[in-house]
């Protein structure tokens, strides 16, 4: 049996002649967490739809848990677990009936006490008789994964699981995912959050359809070679205008009354920096570490050029 | 800017908005030009409340010249239409049940002599009444034919008495008394049937589509036949209360018989009940959203309400209008329905109609499984 839990190569997925996953390629290890990172409409979605055998792959091959991605959907469907974006199970049926109903379609045997294990697991006992649909977003959450996992799948697959929950229920629920993984689960989680990414073992950053980066969080903000700057000024918004298009500066993100100042080329960008500060514009300036977001928006911004 | 009261801006906006959306809804426009379209053709051309042509099953205990002429005249009229030779009783009997004919004529042993002699004798007309509309005109029509049908051989025949020549006796079997409520009142269960099996099964997985949950049933290890069956089973126990609601009322209220056999008219009912629910999920394997899946039912209600024999004479339709509603399974439900309450059928009877219906199953079936796709392609 493979190391690997997913291990796919060159996936392609077109819709109405737009190439929507272009060449993708993704290895996780067993019991590793992967965050899935790009921005909207990157192919996140459309990947992990074909990882679970959803979708069917117009170029590619590879496999999940061993099982082939584009002739074992059957298999693949038994043994993973899948969490849409969007809830998906039935709002007119209780937390309790949700489960049960999954426990019956997975044919989990010793049902009644699977579903009362998993509602104790996920802290649903005392809201088993609630109607899903009237459960606010965490709660709808906790219910979708606790469905997710009662089959005890290998891998889970999460796709942007904690869009609108609040940071709390945000955190329980990652503290969640990592139990899970200690105890030999395969995660691929796709997210929009920075801090989110952080929690990965590793992230892979996917923007237009392709694979751009992969690797541990510091192995992939060391591979961007990026230099960063923080500036420090009474009128940042003034200041960023004027840094806009100069030689080297190639990211100016706002924090507050601090300024983000990114770029590839070192030499250029302080260069750059230093004239600003002889034409009199008061701010100050330290070299200061490249976030993962820097890294991201610098990918996403080179990326589009690419397509272009 | 107006603030307060109507502003033609906002007005505008609102049709502008509401224009855009009902370009995009196709199904909506297409339903917008095709209604007027299927109505005129079905009420202007399909519909006709004097059916001519009926088939008519003859049994000549007797044969001679004068039958002969009474026969062409029936003929002549248009009326009817001899499509067979009876040689017993019992053959007479089996094509009025099964409801293969709609007239039987019996010419009497002895006739063409009693006629020479002016004893004035009779020829049996049998109607199937069940559904009187369908024989009314055509039994008006008789007294015109009984004067004129032997005004050719006048010189052969007793010079005129008072009385004509022969008479005819028309027995309305089956609904004697011509009761519009016997004829209906069954059929209502196949049309009732038809409306609520078709919709609920058409919602069923737009539903499901449209509330985000088919993509986590796709993704569970479930198969299409499961879920197709899945959904069948719930509401065959809804139709099989509505059947008896009807049925009861039919008893109680309208005093409609049930002459056949309840056994095989509930096996019918299993049967017409799990085509229309599969007609259902073929629509929503089709639709896209639940107010898709109305239209398409409506759209499969009209013809199946007009076409069928419910509302109009099925005989009284073109050919092409017949073919049509040989291929819906209410009008077969209806031959069912009418031949066991009214005809006196049991299962040999009902499984000559059960066919049909079987096979538009088959074929609806066979068309939803196609349809379902497992993956969200």
């Amino acid at each position: 049996m493979s190391a690997f839990a997913i291990d796919v190569a060159g996936l392609v997925k077109s819709f109405g002649g737009r190439r929507v996953v272009d060449d993708v390629s993704v290895r996780v290890a067993r019991g590793e967490i992967m965050g899935f990172l790009g921005p909207n409409g990157s192919g996140k979605t459309t990947t992990i739809r074909m990882l679970c055998g959803l979708l069917k792959p117009d170029a590619g091959e590879g496999s999940c848990l061993g099982f082939d991605v584009l002739r074992q959907s059957e298999e693949i469907r038994r043994h993973v677990g899948y969490m849409t974006q969007k809830f998906s199970f039935y709002e007119d049926l209780t937390i309790a009936e949700n489960l049960d109903f999954v426990a019956r379609i997975f044919h989990l045997s010793d049902r009644r006490r699977r579903v009362q294990q998993t509602l104790d697991r996920l802290g649903l006992a005392n809201r088993r008789h609630q109607l899903a649909g009237s459960l606010s977003g965490g709660w709808k959450q906790r219910l979708a994964l606790a469905a997710c996992i009662m089959h005890e799948p290998k891998l889970l697959l999460l796709d942007e699981p904690t869009a609108g929950v609040d940071p709390k229920a945000r955190r329980d629920f990652w503290d969640e995912i990592h139990l899970l993984a200690a105890e030999g689960m395969t995660v691929l989680v796709s997210t929009h959050y920075m801090d989110e990414a952080e929690r990965c073992h590793r992230i892979a950053y996917v923007a237009y359809g392709r694979k751009l980066t992969e690797g541990t969080v510091p192995e992939v903000v060391a591979g961007a070679g990026l230099s960063t700057f923080t500036l420090r000024s009474d009128a940042p918004a003034a200041l960023a205008r004027r840094l806009h298009g100069l030689p080297g500066v190639e990211l100016v993100a706002p924090f507050g009354t601090l300024l983000h100042v990114s770029g590839r080329d070192r030499q250029a960008l302080s260069a750059s920096i230093e004239g600003l500060a002889g034409e009199g514009l008061a701010f100050t300036a330290s070299p200061d570490q490249p976030t993962l977001e820097d890294v991201f928006i610098l990918l996403m911004g080179q990326s589009a050029d690419n397509f272009a | 800017m107006s603030g307060r009261g109507l502003s033609l801006a906002r007005l505008g906006a609102m049709v502008v908005k509401e224009f855009i959306q009902m370009r995009r809804d196709r199904v909506t426009f297409a339903l917008l030009i095709g209604i007027p379209i299927i109505q005129l053709t079905l009420f202007g051309f399909a519909i006709n409340n004097d059916p001519k042509g009926l088939p008519t099953i003859v049994h000549e205990a007797e044969s001679g010249p004068h039958g002969r002429s009474i026969l062409s005249a029936l003929r002549n009229s248009g009326y009817f239409d001899l499509t067979g030779e009876a040689t017993s009783r019992a053959e007479v009997d089996r094509a009025l049940e099964l409801g293969r004919v709609q007239f039987a004529i019996t010419i009497p042993v002895g006739f063409e002599r009693a006629l020479l002699r002016g004893e004035s004798p009779q020829i049996l007309i049998e109607a199937d009444a069940s559904d009187p509309s369908a024989t009314g005109n055509a039994i008006a029509a008789l007294s015109r034919i009984t004067t004129d049908a032997l005004a050719h051989d006048a010189g052969d025949l007793p010079v005129a008495t008072t009385a004509p020549p022969f008479g005819l006796t028309v027995h309305r079997r089956f609904n004697p008394d011509g009761i519009t409520q016997y004829n209906i009142v069954p059929g209502l269960i196949g049309v009732i049937l038809t409306m609520t099996m078709v919709i609920t099964t058409a919602m069923a997985m737009t539903r499901e589509r449209e509330r985000g949950t088919m993509e986590n049933l796709l993704a569970m290890p479930v198969r299409p036949i499961e879920v197709m069956a899945g959904k069948i089973v719930p509401p065959i126990g809804m139709g099989a209360i509505q059947v008896g609601v009807v049925l009861l009322a039919a008893r109680a209220l309208f005093g409609v018989p049930m002459t056949g056999s309840f056994p095989a008219l509930m096996l019918a009912v299993m049967l017409f009940i799990a085509t229309n629910l599969c007609i259902g999920f073929t629509f929503s394997t089709v639709a896209r959203n639940q107010l898709q899946a109305m239209q398409m039912s409506f759209f499969f209600f009209l013809p199946s309400i007009l076409l069928s024999g419910f509302m109009f004479p099925f005989r009284g339709m073109p050919g092409w209008a017949q073919v049509i509603g040989e291929a819906l399974p209410l009008t077969h439900f209806l031959r069912v329905v009418r031949g066991v309450m009214l005809r006196g059928n049991g299962f040999p009877e009902v499984a000559v109609n059960a066919w049909p219906m079987l096979a538009v199953l088959a074929v609806v079936t066979f068309v939803a499984l196609n349809r379902y796709k497992q993956t969200l392609d």
